[in-house]
């Protein structure tokens, strides 16, 4: 491990900007074959509007304990060396990354997989609230039907 | 008795706030005191779904509450 990657946690939740660099460190390992790394970013439009930015906030204790418990689940499901999950709260412009999945593991498959399987499971459980805000209005997403 | 109530997202604006205290019947179960809250707040009713968390953990309808419970009110999450 580089000296720079034991100051950043493997689970993160900050209102600072996200480096992918910084993922890539912390899960890099000898032992593996392949990185999988997953960038979520703030996309400018949704269902035809144009978004000015977004706001997230979350319960941070329970969002910690989530990340750390979906990290854990991979990590017994599929052959990985190594995770980390990073998440932004606060305000982010267009373009910005919201979270990073990285993956080690010895062979890409399972980075793969684990990768998916985490991203997928962050968006049903962990909680974290996005706004979106447009030049006409605001709307909490996946709020209501 | 009286439980703290966390309230996040939509859920907060529909409350009116991130905290509230607020009083239930005693051995009140996490299905009821939803019940009772959507009484209250109609708009949360309109939400796809809506969770209930107790000391960092989700807990289920059956769940029964006590006054040193943290009540966290969970409406659709979505982050990523």
């Amino acid at each position: 491990m580089s000296v720079s990657s034991s100051v950043w946690p493997l689970i993160y939740l900050t209102e600072m900007p996200l480096l992918p660099q910084q993922v890539i460190e912390l899960v890099s390992d000898p032992a593996c074959g392949g990185i999988d790394v997953f960038i979520g970013s703030v996309r400018e439009h949704t269902q035809g509007r144009r978004v000015l930015r977004l706001e997230f906030e979350a319960y941070e204790q329970m969002a910690v304990k989530e990340m750390q418990k979906i990290a854990d689940e991979a990590c017994s499901r599929w052959p990985v060396q190594q995770i980390a999950i990073h998440h932004r709260t606060g305000t982010l412009q267009v373009g910005e990354i919201a979270v990073i999945i990285g993956v080690a593991a010895a062979h890409r498959a399972a980075a793969f997989e684990a990768c998916r399987f985490a991203i997928d499971e962050l968006k049903q459980r962990v909680p974290i609230w996005k706004k979106e805000v447009f030049e006409d209005g605001e709307v909490w997403v996946a709020a209501h039907p | 008795m009286e439980l703290n109530i966390l309230a996040f997202g939509i859920a907060k604006d529909i409350v009116g706030a991130r905290k509230l205290r607020y009083r239930v019947a005693a051995h009140t179960r996490v299905g009821e005191l939803l019940e009772q809250l959507q009484r209250q707040y109609p708009a949360l009713q309109g939400l796809n779904s809506l969770k209930v968390a107790v000391n960092s953990e989700y807990v289920g309808h059956d769940y029964q509450l006590s006054e040193s419970d943290e009540v966290v009110l969970i409406p659709p999450v979505s982050g990523g």
